[in-house]
């Protein structure tokens, strides 16, 4: 303690009321109320305590006096020095519990900040639509019991076209535009639909089949805003006792529902296809399509024809089944109004990032 | 095929008043695809007439262009002009400006008066030019889209035409008319005729139909008839290339006579050229029945015809004026002076008809599909012939159509039939096909009657008998693809109804939902995007280089790789032995359009052919290969396995206020090789890597189980240079399918221990090419099982360090199953990992 101190304490001690002044005593706590209500922040607060409940203070040194007293003053000086104190005590919690509710207060407000301004920390990756769709398609067909298979895409000729009953010099053959792989002896080609993984599904599983097969395909189209040399389908298969074209209508049905909703309908025409008799082309009605209500064709189906069963070992006099092809890219250009298919092949991330989790 | 309505309508009963559409969407109920609408009205109206140019003045202009200011007719001289508007002259009398020269006065020709809008939204209106008021113009069939002349105008009288002065125009060139535009599937060759459609027209609608070919009553054939001689030794599948080959002769055709209009009019909305009325009469002949004929000049044949292959070397100049080598399976038809025509693709120039031919030798022949079709694509000569010979022509349409031609070139050629009419070869028998009664319902799922079928297997030109078993189906001739009974089945649906089959919905057996490799596929492609990259799919076209460079580690190795015979692009012609062409491809487009921060990712096939590519043997359709032939034909086909890479390059975000986004580096490449191993549950060992294609410092290798199965890292500083791609982009490429088959089958769940973590940190000075994931993996090795995780915190070198060396800071955080460990049992594990580390790195504590 330095000298300075012990004169001020000396000095306060001196100043310090009776403890039985009640005048006194009441002029302190009048002050103590005074700095108390009149600190600005804990720190003014911490200051106004010290001065006036700390060791030096006016009350502090009155209570201390108490115990010099005569008994008969110590009751009244006791009740009034207590009294004065707890008031003093009650003030600054009071205060306390405003003053930090103000700083909190403060310091949030000092800590706002712009949210509008807030920068995009995190990357939102995105899979491909046509990759969901895919995806989409399997698990509606997984749902109902059906198995996803899958096959080569650079595919045996005899898989892409014998086995699917194309005969060697057939136009049909020849409108499948196809890649070839060099040599043209070893026979292989990019395959030019997902038929192939029919035949090999029919191979390698036992009957009764019912499978999808999704995939990438390829055709010696140039690129413009309907077509792309290298695009994705999806195929289904059933072969079992007693399937009927009817069943293959329902099967449509029933999936062109879960894809478009309980309004959508289909229509079957008649077609051709080499690996399908009878067959038909498959129309969708697409009520949100762009510029009207109308028909879109969505792609071929049939029952399968004879010698693609026997192909695969099959007796067609003991089986049938059905088969259905479409394209994915077709799908999602009407189903989400895509205009071009520039978009979906280009690899521009703005086409796989605003599709969200849609599909 | 294009059908011009008025032609349709000579066979069946079409509404007066039906359009295009309406025909259209009549015929796509029976498998006819709407394709077009060919309607000359849509893009000409107006008053177009007939006109008679009554003077003619010519007057040199100061640009030198010498023009005609005509005075043309346009009502019948006494006769009132009933149009009005702007620029009609109520006399019917046009001033017109005409800068054709190939007219005089007093001819008749087109007028397009004021009012009338020609193709090109051409309106016409009156108006001023050179000194006078030009009030319509007179046109050339160019500008009225009727045709392609350029010798000026049309003048009436070469088209053999003299019509009234102010005869309507359209109905005089038939431009009323329309055609409806079909596809034709391969099956349905008879529908490139009238005759075919007409039938299908009448089966959609229910409506009567008149067979042409019923209507005309043939010429027998004579002795006296052309000699012709079938003579195919080498017939392909062992179907002869002629069956059947008519001739007729027709003389005195005056070859001067114009084409009528009503059949220029048709062979143009038919989409064919008007050339010259011997050669319209050949083609109308065919667009009506669907037989292909060729019309020879007689007079320049040498004897006998005789149809067979042609020899090896031997040549042939085509109509088009093209010599042409020939091959030994080109069917040919000659004659004594050699060959005169490719059999069902084009005919010689030598026998050509033209100008001056008097004396019209026709040929109506059967050829086999299978030869015509290699010829036309040996010499690639598609033709309106070809097309049909391809997909099945009549066999007993031959002398029919002959027929019809001699009668046109006799009623509009001024021809004489004579009595030379050959028919060499035979018809074949109509194929029969047993359809058991009930199969047709049975495959449709629709009860068909009796009568029901029967109906439709007569629509279609069929004979059915009924017989214990069902039906005994004659197909029709004309219907090659009827062969077996689900043919017949398709027929019996069509014509009843596509629309009256049910919808069943057939139970599948239960299933066994997604395989596991489907089901690990979709894990990772979701994965990497939640990871925050965006997955493309690109094409798998890859050039040499792009492969050697990216398929094989080895600088200078050449990759066994797959090309194309008939690639989009000859540099490309190679398939993908990596992904990462395509995605870098991709960044590089991306880029282009200013989206410079990127992560990007594809899972694809690559293709790795082995030492077996394709198949030299190609089994028969319609039959089980054996075992043997099978696995063969699996085992040609090149190993394809799925892969996955990523590719990063820029920020891993843009930068915005107050936030300064981190570099993508080369560990980002590694994390996502290390996130696709995680979701697998595989241990991915990573080692310093050593790949071409990649910083040889910044790069890692990956494997499972020894095995490499992968790259990642910052890709080679010039290599991203020569790709125009920014410094420090980062690449992974994994064999993601080799990864899936390493994931574990069952997870054995670890107990978790909730017994207290002891930490441990401590750094080791080592020399400063010993890698730090060696120094980690020995710690964990000489830890032992109370250690249990390690992580490297810090690498030093600098101040405090010996040059050379580094120092490596890890911590280590020990835990033991049953109990509190002790500080001295941790400080022991500790001290037992330093010690493997000295041993193996000379590692001393710092």
């Amino acid at each position: 303690m330095s000298d300075q101190t012990i004169q001020e304490a000396t000095e306060a001690e001196l100043n310090a009321p009776h403890p039985t002044d009640e005048a006194g005593i009441n002029a302190a706590v009048q002050a103590a109320l005074a700095a108390i209500e009149s600190a600005g922040d804990l720190t003014e607060l911490k200051d106004a305590r010290l001065a006036h409940t700390g060791e030096k203070s006016a009350l502090s040194l009155a209570n201390r006096q108490i115990g010099k007293l005569d008994k008969s003053e110590k009751a009244v000086a006791g009740k009034l020095v207590g009294g004065a104190r707890g008031r003093v005590n009650k003030a600054l919690a009071a205060r306390t519990v405003v003053l930090e509710e103000a700083e909190a207060a403060r310091i949030l407000e000092e800590e706002t900040v712009d949210v509008t301004a807030a920068p995009r920390r995190r990357r939102v990756g995105a899979r491909h639509p046509l990759s969901v769709l895919q995806d989409r398609v399997s698990d509606i067909f997984v749902g109902m019991g059906w198995e996803i298979a899958e096959g080569p895409e650079v595919e045996s000729e005899w898989f892409n076209f014998d086995a699917l009953n194309f005969k060697p010099d057939h136009p049909a053959r020849e409108m499948q535009d196809t890649f070839f792989i060099e040599p043209a002896d070893a026979h292989l080609v990019l395959r030019t639909h997902t038929s192939p993984v029919q035949v090999r599904s029919m191979l390698q599983r036992e009957v009764p089949v019912y499978v999808l097969c999704p995939g990438r395909t390829f055709r010696t189209d140039e690129l413009d805003a309907t077509h792309t040399p290298v695009f994705h389908q999806f195929e289904g298969l059933a072969v079992d006792k007693g399937l009927t074209m009817a069943d293959l209508r329902g099967t449509l049905e029933h999936f062109a529902r879960q894809m478009f909703g309980k309004d959508a309908q289909i229509r079957l025409r008649p077609a051709y296809f080499p690996f399908t008799e009878p067959s038909a082309e498959l129309d969708i009605w697409h009520p949100g399509a762009k510029g009207g209500p109308r028909w879109i064709e969505w792609g071929g189906c049939g029952m399968i024809n004879p010698n693609v069963l026997r192909a695969a070992g099959i007796d067609p006099e003991e089986y049938s089944g059905f088969a259905f092809g479409m394209g994915i890219e077709r799908t999602l250009m009407f189903r989400n109004d895509v205009p071009d298919m520039h978009d979906m092949i280009e690899g521009d991330i703005r086409f796989s990032q605003h599709f969200g989790m849609e599909i | 095929m294009r059908i011009p309505l008025s032609w349709l309508r000579e066979y069946t009963q079409l509404p007066a008043d039906a359009s295009a559409e309406d025909l259209m969407a009549d015929l796509v109920k029976v498998g006819l695809e709407e394709e077009d609408v060919h309607r000359p009205s849509d893009t000409l109206s107006g008053p177009i007439v007939v006109g008679q140019v009554l003077s003619l003045v010519k007057e040199e202009q100061t640009n030198g262009k010498t023009i005609n200011w005509c005075q043309v007719r346009v009502v019948p001289e006494g006769t009132e002009q009933t149009l009005t508007g702007k620029g009609i002259e109520p006399g019917g009398v046009q001033g017109i400006i005409c800068g054709a020269h190939n007219f005089v006065e007093g001819d008749k020709v087109v007028v397009t008066l004021p009012g009338a809008v020609l193709p090109g939204d051409f309106k016409i209106t009156p108006r001023k030019t050179y000194g006078h008021v030009s009030a319509g113009m007179i046109a050339s069939s160019r500008e009225l889209g009727i045709g392609e002349d350029h010798d000026g105008i049309m003048v009436l009288s070469n088209y053999g035409l003299d019509p009234e002065v102010g005869t309507d125009v359209f109905e005089l060139f038939g431009l009323n008319d329309q055609a409806a535009e079909i596809n034709v599937t391969p099956d349905r060759g008879y529908c490139f005729s009238i005759r075919g459609v007409a039938r299908e027209y009448a089966l959609a609608t229910g409506t009567s139909f008149t067979d042409p070919a019923t209507t005309i009553s043939v010429t027998e054939a004579t002795e006296a008839g052309h000699q012709v001689i079938l003579s195919d030794d080498a017939p392909i599948y062992d179907v002869p290339g002629c069956t059947r080959f008519v001739t007729r002769e027709v003389t005195g055709i005056n070859p001067s006579l114009p084409t009528p209009r009503w059949m220029a009019s048709r062979l143009q909305l038919a989409g064919m050229r008007s050339i010259s009325l011997v050669v319209d009469i050949s083609n109308y002949v065919m667009l009506e029945l669907g037989a292909p004929l060729h019309f020879y000049d007689a007079d320049k044949l040498t004897g006998a015809i005789t149809v067979r292959r042609a020899a090896a070397g031997e040549k042939l100049t085509t109509l088009d004026e093209k010599s042409r080598e020939l091959s030994v399976e080109d069917l040919l038809i000659t004659d004594e002076s050699g060959a005169i025509g490719i059999a069902g693709v084009m005919g010689g120039a030598a026998t050509e008809v033209g100008p001056s031919t008097s004396t019209v030798l026709i040929e109506a022949a059967h050829f086999d599909a299978v030869s015509v079709g290699r010829s036309r694509r040996r010499h690639k000569l598609p033709s309106e012939a070809s097309k049909r010979f391809e997909r099945g022509v009549d066999p007993h349409i031959m002398d029919i159509a002959a027929q019809r031609a001699v009668n046109l070139l006799v009623e509009l050629a001024g021809g004489t039939e004579t009595s030379k009419v050959t028919d060499a070869g035979v018809v074949p028998a109509d194929t029969q096909i047993q359809l058991p009664a009930g199969f047709a319902g049975a495959l449709i799922g629709v009860e068909y009657t009796d009568e029901q079928t029967i109906t439709a297997l007569q629509g279609i030109g069929a004979t059915v008998a009924q017989n214990a078993e069902g039906f005994l189906v004659s197909a029709p001739s004309w219907r090659p693809d009827l062969e077996i009974k689900e043919d017949l089945v398709e027929e019996v649906a069509r014509v009843v109804g596509y629309d009256q089959i049910p919808a069943t919905l057939p139970v599948a057996p239960p299933g066994r939902g997604l395989t596991r490799t489907q089901s690990q596929r979709r894990r990772l492609l979701q994965g990497l995007a939640d990871a925050g990259l965006t997955e493309v799919l690109t094409y798998p076209f890859v050039s040499e280089a792009q492969n050697n460079m990216f398929g094989t580690p080895e600088a200078g190795a050449t990759v066994k790789a797959v090309s194309l015979a008939n690639p989009i692009s000859k540099e490309f012609r190679f398939l993908r032995t990596s992904l990462l062409p395509g995605l870098l491809d991709t960044a590089r487009r991306n880029i282009g359009r200013g989206f410079r921060d990127l992560a990007l990712y594809e899972g694809g096939l690559v293709f790795l052919p082995g030492d077996q590519l394709g198949s030299a043997f190609l089994p028969p359709l319609g039959v089980k290969p054996s075992d043997e032939v099978l696995a063969d034909l699996y085992n040609g086909v090149p190993n394809q396995p799925w892969q996955l890479a990523a590719v990063f390059t820029g920020h891993e975000a843009s930068a915005a206020a107050g936030f300064a986004p981190r570099a993508w580096d080369w560990a980002d490449a590694l994390d996502a090789a290390r996130t696709v191993a995680d979701i697998l549950g595989v241990d991915l060992e990573v080692a310093q890597g050593d790949h071409q294609a990649f910083h040889p410092g910044r790069a890692a290798t990956l494997k499972v189980a020894g095995e490499v199965v992968g790259y990642a890292g910052e890709l080679h500083p010039a290599l991203l240079k020569d790709a125009d791609l920014p410094p420090r982009t980062v690449a992974m490429e994994l064999n993601a399918a080799e990864l899936m088959a390493a994931a574990p089958q069952v997870v054995v769940a670890q107990s978790l221990s909730t017994q207290p973590l002891a930490t441990q940190d401590v750094a080791l000075v080592v020399d400063q090419h010993v890698v730090a994931g060696h120094v980690l993996d020995t710690l964990r090795e000489g830890a032992g099982a109370l250690l249990e995780d390690i992580t490297l915190f810090d690498v030093y070198q600098g101040k405090g360090i010996e040059e050379g060396k580094k120092s490596l800071a890890f911590g280590l955080r020990f835990r033991a199953a049953d109990r509190t460990l002790t500080a001295d049992e941790a400080s022991e594990a500790r001290a037992a990992a330093v010690a493997l580390a000295t041993e193996k790195f000379g590692a001393t504590q710092r």
